[in-house]
């Protein structure tokens, strides 16, 4: 597809007939631990406008052992939008592996044919998303950012970054069903829950036995989670770039974080200078997050930085240049010098606090 | 033991440019490389031929200059390259490319059986990860995704064990052979090239195979290239900046604390939610 002429998405099209019974938007529910990735949510709040476009049904795949557990998670599907949940238990799928979770959704999609099957680009997802797509020999578009209907041909139009995000390509999968695609974690705003929805649970088997399934998970070992950044679910989150110029100066950054409770995220050179260590990227090849609050130090907003970090609430930038790009995007911007403009910010939010506090 | 290294071969992105005017990726000048993540795959399948003795395969899917890329894996140590090239593979998208792929390693098995097959994490210009699990599933190997680490092999009892980065922690792995791996990177460095394995890279005939030879028969010209892939490429544009620029906070004085006080005071006007969050913090 890389070097072929663009197709033209808008000439007419007419749905091979034998496709036209794929009907409804589905939504992965991916699962660790007891813990729903919040990345599952995001697209049942993002697969509901798909299934409102559509006039269809929104339902929610549960996969997992037979329990409380995948009762507690189709609920959970049905607060967060999903109008059924498609509900397959067995202990084999007690923790995720590639040959019983690629079994049991191509079953579930042959069965019950939805015409869009969406799941998160994490490594389940992508593990997952690429097996199925391959044994139902359909399209399937990776790390989406944008997601819509077309209105000529009732199409999937799934927008993603490339070539390092300066330019964004609309993808669409005519001829075949469903159409797939995997979304990044924090992309998509997280829907509001209301815990006065319902919804119905279809129940299938997985119809394997433990003897047939050749991969075997000896042990779990959880991320000492402690020291590890949860950058991407931060409220608040203080970055620096390369203007920072010396690895001392980023004290300044965490400093600053400090104060505020916050995460702290850097820009791409930093991370290979090794000032901060890679789980704190932000960006198209690190993380993409959405806090209320993003300072960004020293950062010039290169495309690459900048679609990891636009969709924050409010965006503070410091930078010397009056001419930097990511003054054409922050909230806010502060012509003048990082190390001094951040610890006076340091400052006036640390008496913010102190008024705050003594307000109760 | 026999892997095959699946690698790509790929514009340097860091020296791609997008033409101001008419949007499109100016390709002229940009030096082609092997894609970053696959010398991870590459280094770890050498790294086990040099523990267990065995032969590496480099394959790779591409025009004909994707030749320089496997003679540049050949010079770091694999034994022997395959170069599937072909009219017909033009356009593929991530199932056309594991449909190809697919066959050429079921090719490669004929002449000697494959035990693994090793890919990257994901390429810089597609960037998709669905190739490994794509051409997993179409050879009937076990798929195991993300490995950061080969714990143990063993060739004659067709065992292994790998670690695999999970959401959340690590999943501890035991699988048999023949599977697909797709190595995380970060967890070796290339080897450097040594004068004899550049010499050898620079004689050895690398084999260039067309659809045929691929074993790709006339039936399952529908199944590669452009004709073979699902998805079709709209539409290509550039991100229109829907944000305004900037409110740019300046203060008479021109001294950092007043500016600090002016951005606050402004912001916690407009946006009572990070006022919210921070008063949650007092
Ligand atoms: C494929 C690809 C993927 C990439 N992925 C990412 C990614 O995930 N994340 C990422 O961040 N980048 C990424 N990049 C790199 C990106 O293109 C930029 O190079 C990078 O974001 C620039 O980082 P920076 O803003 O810190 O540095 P620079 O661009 O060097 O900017 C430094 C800024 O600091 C300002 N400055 C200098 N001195 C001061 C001072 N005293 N006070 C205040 N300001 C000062 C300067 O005016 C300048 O604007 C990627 C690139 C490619 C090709
Ligand atoms: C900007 C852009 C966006 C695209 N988006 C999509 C999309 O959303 N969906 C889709 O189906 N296709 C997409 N494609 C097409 C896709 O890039 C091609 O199908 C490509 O041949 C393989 O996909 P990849 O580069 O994403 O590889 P990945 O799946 O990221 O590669 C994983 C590994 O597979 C191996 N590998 C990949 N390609 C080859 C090859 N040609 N030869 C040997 N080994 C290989 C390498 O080891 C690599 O590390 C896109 C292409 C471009 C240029």
């Amino acid at each position: 597809m890389s070097e072929a002429p663009v197709k033209k998405g808008k000439r007419k099209f007419e749905l091979d007939p034998r496709l036209a019974s794929y009907k409804g938007v589905w939504v992965f529910v991916e699962h660790e631990r007891g813990q729903v990735h919040p990345v599952s949510w995001e697209l049942m709040g993002e697969g509901r406008k798909l299934a409102d476009m559509l006039g269809v049904e929104l339902a929610g795949v549960v996969m997992g052992a037979p329990g409380e557990e995948t009762r507690r998670f189709c609920n959970e599907a049905f607060y967060h939008g999903a109008d059924l949940c498609y509900l397959m238990q067995d202990e084999i799928l007690k923790d995720y592996r590639n040959e019983p979770f690629t079994k049991g959704l191509t079953d579930l999609v042959n069965a019950h044919e939805p015409e869009i099957l969406l799941l998160g680009a994490t490594t389940q997802g992508r593990d997952l998303a690429g097996s199925v797509a391959t044994t139902l020999k359909t399209g399937l578009t990776a790390d989406c950012t944008g997601l819509t209907i077309d209105p000529d041909n009732r199409s999937l139009a799934a927008t993603r970054p490339t070539f390092g995000g300066s330019l964004l390509c609309t993808i669409v999968t005519l001829n075949y069903r469903p159409q797939m695609a995997t979304v990044r974690p924090r992309v998509m705003a997280m829907p509001e829950r209301d815990a006065s929805r319902t919804g119905r649970i279809v129940e299938q088997p997985l119809g394997m036995v433990e003897s047939s399934i050749i991969t075997k998970v000896l042990e779990f070992i959880p991320d000492a989670n402690q020291d590890k950044p949860q950058l991407a679910f931060a409220d608040i989150i203080v970055a620096g770039g390369k203007g920072m110029k010396r690895p001392e100066n980023f004290q300044l950054i965490w400093d600053l974080a400090k104060v505020l409770g916050a995460e702290v995220g850097a820009s791409r050179p930093v991370v290979q200078a090794g000032w901060v260590d890679l789980e704190r990227q932000v960006g198209q090849s690190g993380k993409t997050v959405r806090p209320k609050l993003y300072i960004a130090a020293g950062i010039s907003g290169a495309i690459q930085h900048r679609v990891g970090m636009s969709d924050s609430d409010c965006i503070i930038a410091i930078n010397n240049d009056p001419n930097a790009p990511i003054f054409e995007f922050a909230t806010y911007g502060i012509v003048g010098n990082a190390m001094t403009i951040l610890p006076a910010l340091t400052e006036s939010f640390r008496q913010a606090l102190a008024t705050a506090k003594k307000a109760g | 033991m026999h892997i095959v290294v699946c690698i790509k071969q790929v514009p340097d992105s860091a020296q791609i440019r997008v033409h101001p005017v008419t949007n499109t990726i100016m390709r002229q000048g940009v030096p082609a490389i092997i894609n970053p993540y696959d010398l991870f795959a590459l280094e770890e399948a050498l790294r086990l031929k040099d523990k267990h003795g065995g032969t590496v395969t480099v394959l790779t899917m591409g025009p004909p200059q994707a030749e320089g890329a496997l003679r540049k894996a050949l010079s770091y140590g694999a034994d022997d390259a395959i170069l599937i090239t072909d009219r017909a593979f033009a356009g593929a998208d991530t199932l056309a490319t594991s449909f190809a792929l697919a066959a050429a390693i079921r090719q490669i098995r004929k002449n000697m059986p494959v035990d693994m097959v090793f890919t990257g994490k994901q390429t810089i210009d597609g960037d998709t990860a669905q190739v490994g699990p794509g051409v997993a599933k179409r050879l009937d190997f076990q798929l195991l995704t993300y490995v950061s680490k080969v714990s143990s092999v063993l060739p004659e009892q067709g065992q292994i064990v790998v670690e695999r980065r999970a959401e959340g922690g690590v999943q501890l792995l035991k699988s048999k052979l023949p599977c697909l791996i797709t190595i995380l990177e970060g967890n070796n460095e290339m080897r450097f090239a040594t004068m004899p394995n550049m010499f050898r890279a620079a004689r050895h005939a690398v084999k260039v195979w067309d659809r045929e030879a691929a074993g790709i028969t006339d039936e399952d010209i529908v199944k590669i290239g452009l004709k073979g892939s699902p998805t079709v490429v709209s539409k290509v544009f550039a991100p229109t900046p829907h944000t305004e620029p900037a409110e740019m906070i300046e203060v008479e004085s021109g001294h950092p604390k007043d500016i600090a006080d002016t951005v606050l005071a402004k912001m916690f006007t407009r946006f009572p939610a990070v006022a919210k969050e921070i008063a949650k913090r007092a």
